[in-house]
């Protein structure tokens, strides 16, 4: 039985991507290879189906193709090397296709996840590969996301996977003690790939690839795959309860609009409520982790209905907790935020005195943009103007550098 | 990060540089083979060479709104003479690029060392740092 392509189908083509993947890889014992494979088996798949159906089984038509394509190399990569019999008696053995399917392991995405973010890669190159690996975004698909030319992607991609091969680490999942200090990388690129998105959808790239939407895809089925850690549960509740304020945050002209003046009603009530479940049911486990904790800032922001009715004095106590937990000069920050809204902005403003020896935020655009908030707080209006137009000089945002460049503006008067 | 390195090393009036061939051809390799780095390491976004500044025109608006051009350059003006879009992990890999453009070979082998501008480009907010 052959069903039709319809708009489920290419959903279906990429939550089957790191399912196949794996399955080939795991046969193979060769990522790279397995993975421009199964790259070609979707664009296979892409041309196909639209025209000729999708397969009654789609996951074993991919791995067929994408079997067959390593084969293929297998092949003429031995005939050139005239050698290793091993590897030509084992290609030669590939009776059954169906073995393989048999073969899945549900571990196999984990496994996939953690190569892909890899400590040996660069952030760019982690974030790349997982899009394509696990995410099966296409090539052309994450070029258009981060604005660059497909081939300097492919590249990048290419690169990422050489590291790997070079790392020599096996597919399989990593030691029990190894396991803490990789799953607190492939958050982090989950992370990174949402605040990406989240950070492009201001402004005018309206056509970009929506990443913000696929982190959370991702954090979702790596949720399916770890329903037990409590972070992330937490990064997926972080990463709904901050795009539940998408639409509030930007004006008919592409203004930023900070959280005090944003429009509460065009918040999206079905993510609030999905990350309050996700953070309540994580709590109750009683361990806090980085996310978690960020989660639950973020989500008493979503349920005061007024900005004046938030619970600054809870949100106090939560970046304590996160100074604690996980401190940062970017914690130091918000902290000094919140102590300026319980106590008065003199009290941040001290806050925010020792963050200018730090020389991982001394000149970043968000402590001038703080200062100056807080400054304007305090009635001193030149320093603020000050500090606006310094913020405005450093940021790397256009529509950030607008509203602060406008914020300057209107303490000067006309 | 995305970032805009400038080569602004032509001067007002002059032409064609007056290269031997040697010389002028361990430039244009020495170009290429940087284009070819930056494709092969991910990094290379878009690169361009511009005109020599005599085909350049300053143009403004007259009173009609209609295009007034203008030819006439000072002779002190330092201009574009071509750009490089890069997207790198940090800026020092971006001064580290700029360094390579920089000493590019010019007459007799030597590097020319010219200065290359480097900036930003606005691309939104760095992710927040945890």
């Amino acid at each position: 039985m052959i069903k039709k392509w319809d708009a489920t189908s290419e959903h279906l083509l990429r939550e089957l991507t790191p399912q196949v993947l794996g399955a080939v890889a795991r046969r193979f014992r060769d990522f790279s290879s397995a993975e421009d494979a199964v790259q070609e088996a979707m664009i296979a798949a892409f041309t196909q189906w639209p025209q000729e159906g999708v397969p009654e089984n789609p996951r074993a038509w991919l791995i067929q193709v994408a079997c067959r394509r390593t084969t293929d190399w297998m092949r003429s990569e031995i005939a050139r090397r005239e050698r290793e019999t091993a590897v030509a008696a084992e290609t030669e053995n590939l009776a059954s296709l169906l073995d393989i399917e048999a073969d899945m392991d549900p571990d196999d995405t984990l496994i996939l996840l953690f190569m892909c973010c890899h400590p040996a890669l660069t952030p760019s190159s982690a974030i790349a590969l997982t899009l394509r690996a696990v995410g099966g975004l296409t090539t052309a698909e994450i070029a258009n996301a981060f604005l660059v030319p497909e081939a300097t992607m492919a590249q990048r991609i290419s690169r990422a996977k050489q590291t790997i091969k070079a790392s020599g680490t096996p597919f399989r999942l990593p030691s029990p003690h190894e396991r803490t200090e990789r799953l607190t990388a492939v958050l982090h690129v989950l992370y990174l790939i949402f605040s990406e998105g989240y950070a492009s959808s201001i402004g005018s790239h309206l056509q970009r690839f929506d990443l913000a939407r696929e982190a959370i895809r991702l954090t979702r089925n790596t949720k399916t795959l770890l329903p037990e850690n409590a972070e992330v549960a937490g990064l997926l509740a972080l990463m709904l309860l901050t795009d539940a304020r998408r639409a509030a945050r930007t004006g008919r002209d592409e203004e930023l609009i900070p959280l005090d003046k944003q429009d509460r009603s065009s918040w999206d009530q079905a993510e609030i409520s999905e990350g309050i479940e996700l953070l309540t049911a994580t709590l109750a486990k009683g361990s806090v982790g980085l996310y978690q904790l960020q989660a639950a800032i973020a989500a008493v922001h979503d349920e005061a209905e007024r900005a004046e009715n938030t619970d600054w004095p809870q949100i106090l106590a939560l970046y304590e907790l996160l100074n604690r937990v996980s401190p940062s000069p970017m914690v130091t920050l918000n902290h000094a935020i919140a102590a300026a809204m319980v106590r008065g902005p003199a009290q941040g403003l001290k806050l925010l005195r020792a963050l200018d020896a730090d020389p991982r935020l001394a000149t970043h655009y968000r402590l001038a943009a703080v200062r100056a908030h807080l400054l304007e707080k305090t009635g001193d209006y030149d320093a603020a103007i000050e500090h606006y137009r310094l913020a405005a000089a450093r940021t790397t945002s256009i529509p950030e550098r607008n509203y602060l460049m406008t914020q300057a503006a209107r303490l000067a008067g006309d | 990060m995305k970032y805009i390195l400038m080569m602004n090393t032509m001067k007002a009036g002059h032409g064609v540089p007056e290269w031997p061939q040697k010389d002028l051809q361990a430039h244009i390799a020495f170009m290429l083979g940087l284009n070819k780095e930056l494709h092969e390491r991910g990094e290379f976004v878009s690169a361009e060479g511009l005109s020599f500044p005599d085909q350049a025109k300053l143009v403004r608006a007259g009173k009609d709104g209609r295009p007034a051009t203008d030819g006439i350059f000072p002779e002190s003006k330092e201009f574009l003479a071509g750009f490089w879009i890069i997207d790198v992990d940090n800026p020092q890999r971006a001064y580290e690029i700029a360094a390579e453009v920089s000493a590019a070979p010019g007459p007799g082998g030597a590097p020319l060392n010219m200065p290359i501008e480097v900036r930003p480009i606005m691309s939104g907010p760095p992710p927040d740092m945890l």
